[in-house]
């Protein structure tokens, strides 16, 4: 009640908190953070492995436990993060207000959003990129098989114009058949309106299991688009978008040095120097991210490296089973690639 | 010799009672004649009515083969739910209800918590059941009951915190503004000279009961016997969606009364303001002003209103505004006369609204005004704007879950919140029309 009645007193105020709140000194997000106790963390709507509640109402996801490794790092307890449930025309809205501070929800790296938007991609956590789903039946091992095919797609998404670029630039003839959201979508394909559905691979997978038979259909290997989905924060507090990005950055770490949390506390006596820095042994980084010297430590004691966090969340032994791809490490054959830390 | 004259009874030609009536042709009663003189009267009758059985078997038997005959109702995931799977075809598929179902009702509500939402419905329903009975004696302290403690109970249990602070605040607020009510008073009284002491003396009274209060209540020393606080983003699911139409629906009747009344007013600065707020809030969309208030306020303000806050303040003004015309309708409809004859007994204007032409405008628009709340219950569901799911959010959350991703998950949860909408708002237009008959003494045939 007297937060309700104080928050009244704030809206008629509004004219009065708008100057108090220029003549503020801009405070750190980092600062906020500490002081309010919890990282608010955008989220989607509801996106398989990426972000969604489970059914005892915790948030589980790829993109939910990027928000939990910033929670570690900073307070050293994963479960200090609030999560905002956006949607994907509010999402930017919501962080250059100030109302999220991080946004982790698949949201694709363009140089629109990263100008003019007034944003930052801190890192690419995940990378995706449109896909075809067929029946195994048709016998198709490529796309470019795919001449006279009709293609179930959603309408209005860039999905719609890159299918199109895609059979023009390859002189394929198709027939679209266009549906106004994704679950009508993957319906009509079910019921066997059209012989290709396409969007973008990750969602391919989820949307997958909502077919009657998923072990009929297979993805083709060809990806047509390029998709980088990363955690977003707002121009204007570069220490921030720091350790944003080198929360993600840690995570790739861990895996390519074969820190988990398994063999943390084995990895915490190693004479290895590159793996002494990262764990804060050797040097202090993470005091001068603003965060404690054990930062990668707790990171991965909490949540894992980015191969646990991928396996457990969208990987083969999930019922998406996605395989490693694009997103494996650099060396080995995908673009998973961290700067040094040292 | 002569006849024996026996004493017979005088011979009647005419009978001493009437004939039992032959029953009616049997095509004429039962539900032959029923039916005959009702579905099929005329060519034109009985196709109609063909059609329309068709038609209704279709529809009934549909969602009937759908929600109970093919359906599933036990199972640990999807795979219970997969025609392969069971080998057959599948209806609904209700385990995932049951799954979600926590998610459904109470959002991201702390499970240990949830006794605290339950407590609040058992006790609202408590105090609303008899409310709604008109039989049921002592109304004005079920209302006082329900609608001054129960909303700081509710708030209570519901958001947690100190338990005692709340009604402090509220019972401070109201000692205050008595108290410089009757201060107003004395003042006033003052000037011709009516004033007594006695106005003064509980006036201060008042003011310092007011006083002291918010003194305690700062001092902190009632926070000790507190609940645990769950913030509202925690909240979700029917919770929300009771909660936001609980607060639209009490709060419009009161605000539209007010704001109708100013449009008719004689007083040119009421009457301006009300047409503006009218105008202005039912020119701009809910979900805009939503928006705005939750990603535009906090960039003006230091700390911005909580989000349901937010919600419930839009929701309430916004429901009050569209409140406001439907009332105006009913008061266009009242005769001068009315208002004439209230003069002419002398009463004053608030004796003859609340008397004489409140109550047979309210009773006009009850279908109205009914239909405002219906549309307002399902309103309930922009509250997603401000990231805060509601009953249908979870539920469109909850497909996305790939242990329950299934062909028939997306029908069986929207026959499930289907079924929830459906009996809140057939329960609302069913007493809505209870009341009508029971109002609508004047105009009874």
């Amino acid at each position: 009640m007297k937060r309700i009645v104080s928050t009244l007193a704030l809206g008629a105020a509004l004219g009065l908190g708008a100057t108090a709140a220029l003549a503020q000194a801009p405070s750190t997000t980092l600062r906020n953070i500490q002081n309010k106790g919890f990282v608010q963390c955008g989220v989607s709507q509801g996106l398989a492995g990426f972000s969604q509640p489970d059914s005892a109402g915790n948030w589980t996801g790829l993109d939910v436990d990027f928000c939990r490794a910033l929670a570690a790092a900073i307070f050293n307890d994963p479960s200090k993060v609030r999560f905002s449930p956006l949607s994907a025309k509010d999402r930017f809205t919501a962080l250059q207000s100030g109302e999220v501070d991080v946004l982790s929800r698949n949201s694709t790296w363009t140089i629109q959003r990263d100008t003019s938007l007034g944003l930052n991609f801190a890192g690419i956590n995940y990378y995706d990129g449109q896909g075809f789903l067929v029946r195994k039946s048709l016998n198709v091992k490529s796309a470019r098989e795919l001449s006279g095919a009709s293609v179930c797609v959603q309408t209005g998404t860039t999905t719609e114009l890159n299918v199109a670029d895609f059979f023009r630039t390859n002189n394929l003839k198709f027939e679209p058949v266009v549906f106004a959201t994704a679950d009508e979508t993957i319906k009509a394909y079910d019921a066997g309106r059209c012989d290709v559905f396409t969007t973008d691979a990750s969602g391919l997978y989820a949307e997958r299991v909502k077919l009657a038979k998923p072990d009929d259909h297979m993805v083709l290997p060809e990806i047509i688009s390029k998709e980088p989905l990363g955690p977003v924060v707002r121009h204007g507090d570069d220490q921030w978008f720091d350790i944003v990005k080198w929360t993600h950055f840690a995570m790739i770490t861990a895996e390519e040095l074969n820190i988990s949390k398994a063999n943390l506390d084995q990895m915490l006596q190693s004479t290895n120097p590159e793996i002494r820095r990262t764990l804060g042994a050797e040097g202090n980084f993470g005091e001068a991210l603003g965060l404690s010297r054990d930062w990668v430590v707790r990171i991965v004691r909490h949540v894992g490296n980015y191969a646990e966090v991928f396996d457990r969340n969208v990987g083969p032994s999930t019922r998406l089973g996605i395989s490693r791809g694009l997103n494996a490490l650099w060396n080995k054959g995908g673009l998973q690639y961290a700067p040094p830390i040292r | 010799m002569t006849m024996p004259n026996a004493p017979t009874a005088p011979v009647s030609f005419t009978r001493g009672e009437i004939l039992q009536a032959a029953p009616p042709p049997a095509s004429l009663v039962g539900p032959i004649g029923w039916m005959r003189a009702n579905l099929f009267s005329s060519p034109l009758q009985a196709l109609l009515t063909v059609v329309g059985a068709y038609i209704a078997y279709k529809l009934v038997w549909t969602f009937v083969d759908f929600t109970i005959i093919r359906a599933v109702w036990t199972g640990a995931d999807r795979d219970a739910c997969l025609d392969e799977k069971v080998g057959r075809s599948v209806g609904a598929c209700w385990p995932f209800v049951w799954a979600k179902f926590g998610q459904f009702m109470y959002g991201f509500y702390p499970l240990d918590s949830r006794w605290r939402v339950d407590l609040t419905g058992i006790v609202a329903i408590v105090l609303l059941v008899p409310l709604l009975i008109p039989s049921v004696p002592h109304k004005a302290l079920n209302a006082v009951l329900f609608f001054g403690a129960f909303p700081i109970l509710a708030f209570n249990l519901l958001y947690g915190g100190s338990i005692i602070n709340p009604w402090l605040v509220v019972l401070g607020w109201i000692a205050i503004v008595a108290g410089i009510g009757l201060l107003v008073a004395y003042l006033m009284g003052r000037a011709d000279g009516s004033a007594s002491d006695a106005i003064l003396k509980y006036g201060a009274g008042a003011l310092a009961v007011g006083v002291a209060a918010m003194v305690l209540v700062r001092s902190g020393m009632f926070a000790a016997p507190a609940l645990p606080v769950v913030e509202t983003r925690q909240w979700g699911g029917l919770l929300v969606t009771l909660v936001v139409a609980t607060v639209g629906i009490v709060a419009a009747l009161p605000i539209g009364v007010a704001l109708a009344l100013g449009r008719r007013s004689k007083m040119p600065i009421i009457r301006f303001l009300s047409v503006a707020i009218i105008e202005l809030v039912r020119g701009v969309p809910l979900i805009t002003v939503l928006f705005f208030a939750t990603y535009m306020l906090p960039l003006f303000l230091e700390r911005s209103p909580d989000a349901m806050v937010r919600v419930l303040v839009g929701v309430s003004v916004f429901s009050g505004a569209y409140m406001a015309e439907t009332i105006r309708g009913g008061l266009q409809a009242i005769p001068k006369g009315q208002f004439e004859g209230a003069m002419a007994l002398g009463l004053n204007y608030p004796r003859m609204m609340g008397l004489i032409v409140m109550p047979q405008a309210l009773k006009l628009v009850i279908p109205g005004i009914v239909n405002a709340f219906i549309g307002l219950f399902k309103d309930t569901t922009l509250v997603s704007i401000v990231a805060i799911f509601d009953l249908l959010g979870g539920m469109r959350a909850g497909f996305t879950d790939p242990q329950w991703a299934s062909p028939v998950t997306l029908y069986t949860g929207f026959a499930f919140a289907g079924i929830i909408y459906f009996a809140f708002c057939y329960f609302m237009s069913r007493y809505s029309i209870f009341v009508e008959n029971r109002l609508n003494t004047g105009r009874r045939r």
